[in-house]
């Protein structure tokens, strides 16, 4: 083998620092595990998420396109974990070949170049790499065996499908193959792409609460045991609201929201703290000693 | 129930299309192909907590009626989720009007259909022009107060610390000359309000004032 290491611009994004710092965590442990480096770009910003592309255009432009830009400038695919950076930077790669004015504002304001072709990876579309998919799939040492998971992909992953041109808008498969890779019995889960509110949940909760009562629901009736996200704010939503949410419905859920990265490197045999296993709100490590995989 | 008058009382002719075309150049699509099938509402997760569906939205952009689109609910509870997008069979790009529909609403400064929300993008960009990046725990603190909800969500927001899940302080990017030069560059163009810069740089909240009086005088014939 002389193959060169596999590298990777990384884009964390704001909430891999904060509030999915167990996103961040895993992403980076299973990426180890697979041979593959991500380097993380230098002075990334944060995308503006879902208030600059509200607020003005050029905003909602220029924030992702400068992280882009930095990931131009190292030469490397970029990998982005956060559905919703990955949108916003998938916005502005499109926006950056079809409106050179925005370009040329955008170089001026910031002395920066940009030519909109650098690639840009989901994780999903990361971890599905040739090598890293290879990689993986030939060390599953812990298997998810008789773990049922609801592969819940939210919006930005596959939405709007003529920026993202990523798996299907409503019936993707990516997580669910990467799950049963894994080793976890994939349900017939019918809400895999609807949404959870998004940032919603700070200015509306009600209605995340709403949102997150019908997907948790849809997930419990198919009867997962668990939800595998690939977003730190459909974890956020699924996982913060979910008493709320089984409150609204009197019910009660129990249902652990892991990121895909975390459920694949426990597949892989890493350890519960390697992948921030503890850090969750809704309780991830008791279903993982029933199934006896922690 | 909405309201919807006669086009024919609601300006001239000129002026509705107007509006059309500028939404429809702004959004990159062509709001006039709309045949009200409703299968953007019929599939719109957050239609229960709209005042106008959005296909009546569509149309109300259609008639020229500006006044109703921009002051609605409806497009501050969209969450842009690009479902009737990737759905429209006459290919309206549906969730980009909306964005255009905010943008419009914050420049011709029309009181928002849910002030909340507006309070929350406030909030969220004031942090990232300051810092780089988003602080989640100082954008939710200046949420409470531009909201004065400030006991909701105080038990999750204590089990989130408690977790690690919310930085005290705020991380930062070094290049904030450039973020500051993309914030003064946006609140150079067309009328934008791109929220204060708060007491710590003064000098450039005038300036945004200044270009939206310009942008809103470049607006009239």
């Amino acid at each position: 083998m002389t193959a060169e290491t596999l590298r990777f611009a990384y884009y964390p994004g704001c909430s891999l620092h904060s509030t999915a710092r167990e996103y961040d965590l895993s992403t980076r442990a299973v990426a180890r595990a697979a041979g593959a480096e991500l380097i993380e770009i230098p002075d990334w910003n944060c995308c503006g998420a879902s208030s600059a592309h509200v607020t003005d255009p050029f905003l909602g432009f220029a924030l992702p396109a400068r992280t882009l830009a930095q990931g131009e400038e190292m030469g490397l695919d970029i990998v982005t974990p956060c559905a919703a950076c990955y949108g916003r930077l998938m916005a502005a790669r499109e926006e950056a070949r079809r409106h050179p004015d925005l370009v040329r504002r955008f170089e001026a304001a910031t002395g920066r170049k940009l030519t909109g072709r650098v690639r840009v990876l989901n994780v999903l579309e990361f971890l599905g790499e040739p090598r890293v998919a290879e990689a993986i799939a030939g060390k599953v040492h812990r298997p998810l065996t008789g773990m049922k998971v609801a592969p819940y992909y939210g919006c930005l992953l596959v939405r709007p499908p003529k920026v993202t041109h990523f798996d299907n808008p409503e019936r993707p498969v990516t997580m669910d193959r990467l799950l049963a890779t894994a080793g976890a019995e994939v349900v017939d889960f019918p809400f895999k792409t609807e949404c959870c509110g998004a940032s919603l949940g700070v200015s509306r909760v009600e209605l995340v609460v709403e949102l997150a009562a019908r997907i948790l629901e849809a997930a419990a009736r198919a009867g997962a045991e668990a939800v595998a996200v690939a977003c730190p704010l459909c974890q956020t939503n699924l996982d913060g609201r979910q008493t709320a949410a089984a409150a609204k419905r009197h019910a009660r859920f129990g249902l652990p929201v892991y990121y895909i990265t975390q459920l694949v490197g426990l597949a892989l045999g890493l350890g519960p703290s390697e992948l921030g296993l503890g850090r969750q709100l809704t309780d991830t490590m008791g279903l993982l000693r029933r199934k006896k995989l922690a | 129930m909405p309201n919807l008058k006669s086009p024919l009382l609601v300006g001239g002719a000129s002026e509705r299309r107007d509006f059309l075309g500028q939404v429809d150049a702004m959004a990159a699509t062509t709001v006039e192909a709309c045949y009200q099938c409703g299968k953007c509402s019929g599939g719109c997760p957050l239609s229960f907590a709209m005042d106008y569906q959005p296909r009546q939205v569509m149309r109300l952009i259609q008639l020229g009626l500006a006044e109703e689109a921009l002051a609605s609910r409806t497009i501050w509870v969209c969450a842009t989720c690009f479902t009737c997008t990737a759905r429209c069979p006459r290919d309206i790009d549906i969730a980009s009007v909306m964005d255009a529909l905010r943008v419009l609403a914050r420049r011709r400064r029309i009181q928002p259909g849910d002030g909340n929300v507006v309070v929350f993008h406030r909030s969220f960009l004031n942090s990232v022009r300051r810092y780089g990046r988003s602080h989640e725990l100082g954008l939710l603190l200046g949420y409470k107060l531009g909201t004065l909800r400030l006991t909701e969500d105080l038990v999750l927001g204590a089990r989130m610390l408690a977790k690690g899940k919310l930085s005290i302080l705020p991380e930062t990017a070094k290049g904030r000359a450039e973020i500051a030069a993309i914030f003064a560059e946006a609140a150079r163009g067309e009328g934008a309000d791109v929220g204060s810069a708060g007491p710590r740089a003064a000098g450039a909240g005038s300036p945004t004032a200044e270009a939206g009086k310009a942008g809103e005088a470049g607006e009239r014939p």
